[in-house]
Parts: structure tokens; sequence; C-alpha cells
């Protein structure tokens, strides 16, 4: 792989050399595990692994679950009953499946907040970056479509308001509705495609996983200081890095072990909390629960399509200019859907040649009120459509894209980055020092 | 550093604020929080209270509710009401099924499920103690079931004793109000009004204890593998938590040589 120098792989064996002819698979393991890493990297560099190991997770739970299941209207609630009553360790699997999905979503959002504080995003790591936000997308359709497999009742009006959303798009809307749906409204066909999707979606997570992971061990990994790793010899590269290969394996395990520690006290003691009751309730086209309100996950962008309502001027504004195309509801759509492109946008709408914000004291602080308006967002997004929600979330939904569109490209331009360190080697040195005292380079520090 | 600030406060709001949400009309029910033994990290059924429990489900809920998902034989289960085999078989011979095969009724064998409800608009139970909710927010926050749990039990108790004795006719159908239902008026008659069994196990059958008794029962019906889950949730942790001690201190070893705070006088290089 190109990138930082570094020893390859030389076959030692005469059975190494035999397949290494033919097929360099462990040259390709080797570079892949042994890659330079950036020795300053914090705990906000352990998220990759943890959602490297929810997809597997989900991926093997999914897939003993998908034995039992049944995906049919008739039968997929009751299949669901019997997983968690008869199957040998059935609740256990579902519970870990479903939260599971919650997991997911904790670590992705850590790991997104994480790129955008230090930068990660920027240049050269913008492909890294957009095919994250494509996987984050992936994630949430493929984390939408797992909720209405168990047909509960949320799963039901779930489906139906937010496939109702493409109905919104105008001319092609309600076919594209109904061939999403598989027919007029939510029902079989709905749930055997979903099912089908959900089982798809997370291989070409798995690709796309590869292609992430690809992606940044060619430029190299971001880190605090957002400063490069020097490429200008072995020796240079050396001094700022250490292998992946055993320093941040066991260090990204242990923190892994933390957070699974935590996840099986959910799942063993509250595995309902992160739900809604109204799942276990089977679903009913003739019943409308009070308040459909999707998982916790989606809530932040559930509450900037439900921002844009009539009465806000951009919407009118929208509205008059297209003629009535973009009404209010479509407007919604368009706000959800631009609120991820904004974002996946962020490398070419940050102006700032500084990479980490470490070193952009302003920068700081409209990262943190960014923070704060995520979980704002997420919380309106739970609240009843009325006042005071509506307009908070209005004002959040309007900080979400100000942040993006505004305030990055604008802080380039004003703000006074405070000095970075010169190398990855300085700024480590300054909290550590070697235990030698000296600036030993260990040759082969895996064995 | 600010980050680091951030993230704790991240993973804090994130315990919190994801909590499901407040559920309609919540702000006028009133639920009341009763001590069940299953509660809390290590919480059990009581085993008898469970047999109680049944015992009030089977003389006076049965009636209009139904079970459909509900195996008769997981009576029998460990950790459940764990009545005899013998007592279990007795128990589903009591109610007929239609069987398609010799096209006929046939009284039910273990094996098969708690009938369906016999009242159209009467819910099934199997799992209401899941599927209802006795505590929500403050502010749609989730601590109160962080701290306090889900409280499907607590609400189906406290539904079951809060009639007010008021009621009133609307739209041809007698509504009775209900301290602890959303909205204040249920459909459902008063069901429980004290002595409405004979405990076995000589329990006085106060409304209260029959309401509690059949919560915990119902909330058996809807998580029969409560115990089971809580033992594989405490390994789970107890295991991951040594692995994660271990692999503190493998992770400290390796770092060692490149890991030793820097003496303020001497900087590095």
């Amino acid at each position: 792989m190109a990138g930082i120098p570094h020893d390859h792989y030389e076959p030692n064996s005469s059975g190494e050399r035999w397949l290494h002819k033919r097929l360099p698979v462990l040259g390709l393991a080797y570079d892949t595990i042994m890659i330079p890493t950036p020795k300053n990297l914090n705990w906000m560099w352990i998220w990759g692994i943890v959602l490297t190991f929810t997809l597997v997770l989900q991926i093997v739970t999914g897939i003993v679950l998908v034995m039992h299941y049944i995906p049919s209207v008739d039968q997929a609630f009751a299949s669901v009953e019997h997983i968690m009553r008869d199957v040998n360790g059935g609740f256990m699997l579902r519970y870990m499946h479903a939260n599971g999905a919650s997991l997911f979503f904790v670590a992705v959002y850590l790991h997104i907040f994480r790129s955008l504080y230090y930068g990660s995003y920027k240049e050269p790591r913008e492909v890294t970056w957009i095919i994250g936000i494509l996987m984050y997308l992936l994630m949430m359709g493929t984390a939408f479509m797992g909720y209405v497999l168990p047909w509960g009742q949320m799963s039901f009006w779930g489906a139906t308001v937010i496939t109702g959303l493409f109905g919104a798009i105008p001319f092609v809307g309600e076919s594209l509705q109904t061939w999403l749906l598989g027919g007029p409204a939510v029902g079989e066909y709905t749930l055997t495609r979903f099912f089908s999707l959900h089982y798809l979606m997370p291989m070409i997570l798995v690709g796309l996983t590869a292609v992430h992971i690809w992606a940044f061990h060619t430029t190299g990994n971001n880190n605090p200081t957002g400063v490069e790793v020097r490429r200008t010899s072995k020796e240079d590269a050396q001094k700022d890095t250490l292998p992946f290969w055993p320093y941040f394996v066991i260090k990204d395990l242990f923190a892994l072990a933390l957070i699974l520690a935590i996840f099986f006290a959910i799942v063993g003691f509250m595995p309902n909390y992160l739900g809604h009751p109204d799942n276990y309730i089977e679903a009913n086209a003739l019943a409308t629960p009070a308040h459909i309100v999707p998982e916790w996950y989606f809530l932040p962008f559930y509450a900037i399509l439900r921002a844009f309502t009539a009465e806000v001027w951009v919407v009118q504004i929208a509205s008059f200019v297209t003629g009535g195309i973009v009404d209010a509801k479509f407007f919604g759509v368009l706000a959800m859907f631009g609120a991820i492109l904004v974002m996946a946008l962020a490398p070419w709408l940050d102006t700032s040649s500084v990479r980490s914000g470490r070193y952009r004291p302003m920068f700081k602080w409209w990262f943190a009120l960014l923070v704060v308006d995520f979980f704002v967002l997420m919380w309106v997004g739970a609240m009843p459509a009325e006042e005071p929600y509506a307009t908070i979330s209005l004002v959040a939904s309007a900080y979400w894209f100000a942040y993006f569109l505004v305030i990055l490209p604008l802080l380039g331009l004003i703000e006074k980055p405070l000095p970075q360190p010169q190398t990855i080697e300085e700024d480590y040195a300054s909290h550590y020092a070697p235990a030698t005292g000296g600036t030993k380079t260990i040759v082969n520090p895996a064995e | 550093m600010m980050l680091k600030k951030l993230t704790t406060g991240v993973a804090l709001a994130l315990a919190l604020a994801t909590g499901p949400v407040l559920a309609a009309g919540s702000e006028d029910s009133h639920v009341t929080d009763y001590d069940f033994s299953f509660e809390g990290p290590f919480g059990s059924y009581d085993q008898m209270q469970l047999q109680r429990g049944l015992q009030v489900y089977t003389e006076i809920c049965s009636a209009c509710h139904g079970m459909k998902f509900v195996p008769i034989r997981s009576l029998s289960d460990e950790g459940g009401p764990g009545l005899p085999e013998d007592q279990v078989r007795a128990y589903a011979e009591f109610y007929e099924i239609y069987d398609e095969d010799i096209d006929d009724y046939r009284p039910r064998r273990p094996v098969d499920h708690f009938p369906e409800s016999s009242l159209e608009n009467a819910p099934d139970l199997s799992l209401m103690a899941k599927a209802r909710a006795g505590f929500h927010g403050p502010y749609g926050l989730g601590i109160n079931q962080f701290f306090k749990g889900m409280g499907g039990p607590e609400y189906i108790a406290s539904l079951l004793n809060g009639y007010t004795g008021e009621d009133k006719e609307e739209a041809g159908a007698i509504l009775y109000e209900n301290t602890a239902f959303p909205g204040g008026w249920i459909a459902m008659a008063p069901p429980l009004y004290g002595d409405d069994v004979v405990y076995a196990d000589g329990t006085e059958a106060s409304m209260q204890q029959e309401a509690q008794d059949v919560a915990a029962f119902l909330m058996w019906a809807a998580e029969p593998k409560l115990g089971a889950r809580k033992q594989a949730g405490f390994t789970g942790v107890l295991m991951l938590a040594v692995l994660a001690a271990l692999l503190y201190l493998t992770n400290k070893r390796i770092w060692a040589p490149y890991k030793r705070k820097a003496k303020k006088a001497a900087p590095a290089e």
C-alpha cells in the first residue's frame, strides 16, 4: 500500500514465498495490520474498531435471527415472540441485535463528531469522509428497515411516515412511494422487500468498510494535532508513528471491552429502555399510535424534517419561487437530506488551513455549540409538534445549516489559529518522554 | 481538553437523552411506583406471586382477555410460576381449541398457547406489561425510566386500582373514570373489588394485592426469560470487566517505553 514509508512484508519460509508469488494476501494483511499510526492518537480514535466490531455483531446475530424469523405480515410479530420465548438464547440474540443498532449509532456519531473536531474530513481525506457519509446513510437505511421487521405498531407506522416522505417529492413522488412499498400502502410486499434489503445493505457496508479503511490507510490517519506524519524517510516516519499492531490494537480492544461491558449491562438489565413500548403491540393499520416517534438515532434529522412548516418564511419563499412545487412537506424532506449533504460537503466548505480544532480558538466554541445543537435537535425530535418545540427545532435546524454553510467558510478567513507543533513527535514529546530518555527508535516493536 | 469534556458530556447526555419518549396523555395519568421483586439487576420473579397472579388472570381477566403468544407449557418453566407438569396439563385441558387435523374441538395440551381474547376489543395481554410505559420524562429526557424502569407492571397495577367509581355514557358505550388511564376514561369496567379470588396460599386477597399479583404475572408472561437474561447480562459484564482490566494492564505495559510523563524541567529532545 502506498503511504507512509515503513517495512513491508517479506515471505520467510518457502511456503510463504509460494503463496506470495501467487496471491500476496499475507502481505496485504501484514501491511494493513502493521500500518504506521500516529502515536499521539487519543481515545476518540477508538470508534472505528467499535464500529467494525458492531457491524460483525449485527451480521452474526442477524444471520441467526433470520433462521427463526418469518417475513410475513401474519407471522412476523409471532415469529419474533417465538424467538424471544422458544429459541435457545433467542431473547439474547434479539436484544443484542436491537440494542446493537443503538451501539452502532452511538459509535458512529462519536466517530463523526471526532472527525468534525479534528478536521479529519479535510484534504487529503475527503474520499474517506465521503465514503463514511455514504456508510452512515446506508446504516440509517438498514436500521430503519430493520425496525420495520418485528411488525409492531411503531414498525408499521414508522414505515408509513418515512415512506410518505418520498411521496412528497413533486411529480414522481406517488409512483416512487408505491414502488418502494410494493403497493398502495405498507403491507406484505413492503415487509418482504425491507427484509431483503435489510439483509443486503449490511453486506454493502462490509465492502464500503474495506474501501474506507483502504482510503485512510493510503492517506494515513489524522491525529489530534492535525499535523501530517513525516514521509521524508522511514526514520522520520518512525519518530511520529508506532505500528497499529500491537500498540493501537490493544488500546482499541481495551476500549471495546469497556464499551461492551456497558452494552451487556443494558442488554441484560434494561434491554427495552431504548425501544418504544408501542412496538410490543402487533401492527394494526386501523389504529394509529398517538405519537409516532422514530428511534433515538433518527431524532435529530427527524426534528429538521418537521421544523420547516408552512409558516416559516424560507418555506414560503421557496414555495413562491417554485410556483408551489416545493411545499412545506417537500421542503422538510429536502432539509433533512440537506442536513446530511452539507455535512458531506464539509471538506470544501471549511476554508481554514488548520486541520485540528485544538489550534482554532474560535472554531472550538462554534463546534461545541454544534454538539449542543445536535442534542437539542435529538430532544425536540421526540417532542410533539407544538410550541415551544416548533420554534426550538427551527432555531436548532437553522444553526445546523449555519455551522456548515456560513460559520465554517467564514472562520477560515477571520480566525487567527494558534501555533501548531512542527511534528507529531514534538507534540508527543511535550506530553510524554520515552522511558529511556533518548530518542531511541524501536526497530521491530511488534516482536 | 475541550473534546474530553465534550465527550464526557456526550456520554452522559446519551445515557439520558436517548431514553424513550413521551407516550400519549401521560401528563394526566397517575402511576404508582409499586415495588416488584423482579426490579433491579438482581431482582427475580416471586414464584408464589406469579401463581397468585395466574389465579387472578384465570378467574377474572381471562373472561375477556387472551394471551395468544404464551405457550401454556411455560407455566412449568424455571423462573416462572413453576407449576408441576400434571397441573399444567390439567390447566390446559380446561380450554378447548379447534384442531384442523381432526376438524373438531379438543382440549388444549401444554404445547398449545393460551386462548385469544374472547371479547373483540379486549387487547391481548401476552405483552401488555412491555407494551405500556408507566414512567416518562421529565421533558422526554428518559431519566425517570432510567431509574424506575419502564413501568409496565406499575401501570397495570395502577390501572386496576385507579377506578374512581365515576362513569359516563358516550356514543352508546359506558366509560369508567380511571386515574391511570391516558385520557382518564376507560371502556373496561372495574374488574377487581377485593376478595375476588381465594388465594390457595392464604394471602389476603385485597384489591391492592390482586392488582400487584396479576401485574407481576403479566410481566412474567411478557418477559418469561427475565432471569436468564439478567444472568447472561451479569456474566457478560463480569467477564468483560475482567477482560478490560487485563487489556488495560497489557496496554499500559506495551506503551510504557513510549509513555513517561515528561519532566517539566527537561523537555524531551
